[in-house]
């Protein structure tokens, strides 16, 4: 009899720290200890707090340990599973409770991260074995199935989805139930779903997340999609990028398949589904619907005007409905709990709730779950912590290279996505990156016009040429040869571009710019105008410059000094016995490497 | 698999065994599990009440789980029952024929073995 589960994170973040090798130690542990019989080891997927991995969390107590070592692993056996004595130094504590009086009460639920969040998607990640079909049903699993094939028709799903008010995931957020509604009536010999999981926004990683840990929701999800619009093929389009999605996603659809969950004739309602995954080489451009459907054709990754609207041509030309990861993900909790149930949660117009991947300058990184309209200040400082080391919050961003930033003074904002639109930013798949104040917003927009450009796949100009053009003229301001004229030419060729590029990648991609030139113009101006970096980032505007009064002449700059810019000058300052030294700005290579070793706090960036 | 039922046993059939990570149930019963307890015999107790949890199809909502030193050495192994919303039950000196006795009478009756608990025990 099992008196104890000990789930280890088997999520990406927590593999790359070493997850796999804990899990050995684990098992060799409980089997030196004889506990084999009373203690059940669980592979898992993200439980979100990524920043703490690698994870393991001991039930039925709930007992969160974090950074775990296998080193540590004989240790929490001996004193934990075999002695009830909970290992404290490992146990994360974030609950504002005394570390005694955790133990043994307070599960995961209390902390400060979790307390705040309402897991709808991210239910089952970090709880069941994402390779056992077993524990999903366990969970409530492909009972939504069985409900919608035994007792519904294709009209009531989707009426049901369309009562919950679900909007897209993936970043435009049209109504789900209406794009399902579009598709229903048209005829044809083979209609298609496709779910994209070409998650290509840095720093997000929720649909990864999702397929990582509890991929079966998303093959019940797609079936019941197709009995929904009467379509009998579904297509997973993932990253090859994501080889532990992947995988899982394959064990899953094979024992789906044996079960009969997938296959002809499900539950003996005359319907017939089936699903296959098609790898993507990691464009970002994939992302969008059209281009990800030409790709799955076999094609090179183009986009193509619309209309015709998938729900009328789509893949193979045929109706086909598109959703991303996170949206099927909510799709049988809503058909099992009801559209009211979903609705409940939410603003007015934004239902439900949204996953983020925190990221960037903040303590807590990690995917969390929670309401829509949850205003930006409690995820930053409630959910993630704040932001570390004492530093002010600047700005976040939201939506990755297609989005725009959230300055400090917004942070109150309630985040859903009209509130997002009206600010200029977007949802977007829901990266939320947090900058302080040693962030330049003009080097971020850089940074993510650098990404699209790269990404753009050059079918139109508008795209292709254009955001090169904004990139360039960003470099030129970041460089110090920047004039005022350029901010209006950048604005200017903004809006152009969104006007007229061809699909969601060229008509987004100003959209950093334009959103730090409305919240940070005088960053611009201070850049092209004054010449000076105000966070102290672009290098080429900066200069580190000796205080002669407060060197000693100790010389250990000049030693640092890569490109030997350093020398020793005539003045010796009062109470001091060397001369000090000075910095040739001619030939300074802006490195900093006299800064960070001068102990005297003589040198300083300017 | 070709109907809801199939489905329904799979998932009566895997509650059981996931159940322990849905946090606590109704009812917990605790055993203390430190040096003093288990060379005390503790660990027969444990597995006796894990055992008849699990046989008795209550385990979701009962769990069983260990603590550390109570600090009550002397009347080792200690076991604990907390119940929501009613005082909590200290039994002391147990053994795993006492276990089932308490099993069956507190837990499923909902009738404290008085004579094993520490009030009982003091004098």
């Amino acid at each position: 009899m099992i008196r104890s589960h000990v789930l280890i994170c088997g999520g990406t973040g927590c593999t790359s720290s070493g997850s796999k090798k804990i899990q050995q130690a684990f098992e060799a542990t409980i089997e030196e200890f004889g506990l084999a019989e009373e203690i059940k080891l669980v592979q898992t997927g993200c439980f979100g707090l990524c920043e703490l991995g690698p994870v393991v969390i001991v039930y039925p107590d709930g007992t969160f340990y974090s950074h775990v070592t296998p080193e540590d692993v004989k240790e929490i056996v001996s004193e934990h599973l075999l002695k009830g004595r909970i290992v404290e130094r490992l146990v994360y504590n974030d609950t504002g409770n005394k570390a005694d009086e955790i133990v043994g009460n307070v599960s995961l639920g209390d902390t400060a991260f979790y307390k705040a969040q309402n897991r709808v998607v991210l239910r089952n990640c970090g709880v069941i074995d994402p390779e056992n079909i077993d524990e999903y049903i366990a969970m409530d699993g492909y009972a939504a199935l069985g409900k919608v094939l035994t007792e519904m028709t294709p009209d009531e799903v989707i009426k049901c989805v369309s009562d919950s008010g679900l909007r897209g995931r993936g970043g435009g957020g049209f109504p789900t139930g209406r794009k399902w509604a579009l598709c229903a009536p048209n005829q044809a010999p083979q209609k298609y779903v496709v779910c994209n999981a070409d998650e290509g926004d840095p720093g997000a990683f929720m649909d990864r997340s999702v397929l990582e840990g509890d991929p079966h929701c998303i093959i019940e999800a797609m079936a019941i999609a197709g009995y929904a619009i009467n379509a009998t093929k579904g297509y997973v389009y993932v990253r090859a990028e994501y080889p532990i999605a992947v995988k899982r996603l394959q064990i899953a659809i094979d024992q789906a398949r044996e079960y009969g969950l997938l296959g002809k004739n499900i539950f003996d309602s005359g319907f017939d589904f089936d699903i296959e995954i098609r790898l993507g080489a990691g464009a970002f451009v994939c992302g969008e619907e059209t281009a990800l459907m030409t790709s799955i054709e076999g094609n090179r990754g183009e986009p193509r005007p619309r209309p015709p609207h998938p729900a009328v041509k789509g893949l193979y030309n045929s109706p086909t409905v598109e959703n991303n990861v996170e949206t099927f993900a909510n799709i049988p909790q809503i058909i099992l709990r009801g559209p009211e149930w979903f609705a409940s949660m939410g603003t007015e117009k934004s239902k439900g709730t949204k996953v983020f991947a925190l990221g960037g300058k903040i303590r807590h990184t990690g995917l969390v779950e929670i309401p829509m309209g949850t205003t930006l200040r409690e995820i930053i400082e409630d959910i993630g912590g704040g932001v570390p080391n004492g530093k002010k919050f600047k700005a976040a961003q939201t939506g990755g290279p297609s989005g725009g930033c959230i300055p400090a003074s917004l942070i109150d904002t309630a985040i859903d996505y009209d509130n997002l639109t009206s600010l200029g930013c977007m949802m977007g798949s829901g990266g939320l990156i947090v900058m302080d104040e040693d962030t330049c917003m003009v080097d971020m927009a850089k940074f993510f016009l650098e990404f699209t450009v790269d990404e753009s796949c050059g079918k139109c100009t508008p795209c292709r040429v254009g955001i090169k053009r904004l990139l360039e003229i960003l470099d030129k301001i970041t460089k110090g040869n920047g004039t005022p004229e350029d901010i209006d030419r950048l604005e200017e060729l903004c809006n152009y571009i969104k006007a007229n590029a061809l699909c969601g990648l060229g008509q987004t991609a100003p959209n950093p710019v334009l959103s730090t030139l409305k919240f940070f113009r005088d960053e611009y101006i201070a850049h092209v105008v004054d010449k000076k970096c105000p966070a102290g980032v672009c290098k080429h505007l900066l200069s580190f410059v000796i205080d002669k009064e407060k060197c000693i002449g100790c010389g250990k700059c000049a030693k640092n000094c890569p490109a030997d810019t350093i020398h020793k000058t005539d003045y010796t300052a009062p109470g001091h016995k060397l001369a000090s030294y000075v910095i040739d700005q001619s030939k300074c290579i802006k490195c900093g490497a006299c800064l960070s070793g001068c102990k005297f706090g003589a040198i300083s960036k300017k | 698999m070709k109907s809801l039922a199939e489905l329904q046993a799979i998932k009566e059939k895997m509650k059981s065994k996931v159940v322990l990570r849905e946090g606590s149930g109704e009812t917990r019963i605790v055993v203390g599990m430190a040096t003093c307890g288990i060379a005390a015999g503790a660990r027969p107790v444990l597995g006796k009440f894990v055992e008849l949890t699990g046989s008795s199809g209550l385990s979701d909502k009962v769990t069983v789980s260990q603590t550390g030193c109570i600090g009550i050495c002397q009347f080792e192994p200690v076991v604990e029952i907390f119940e929501a919303g009613k005082e909590k039950t200290t039994y002391v000196k147990m053994t795993p024929e006492k276990a089932e006795r308490v099993f069956n009478e507190h837990i499923k009756g909902g009738k404290v073995v008085s004579e094993y608990t520490i009030a009982a025990n003091q004098s």
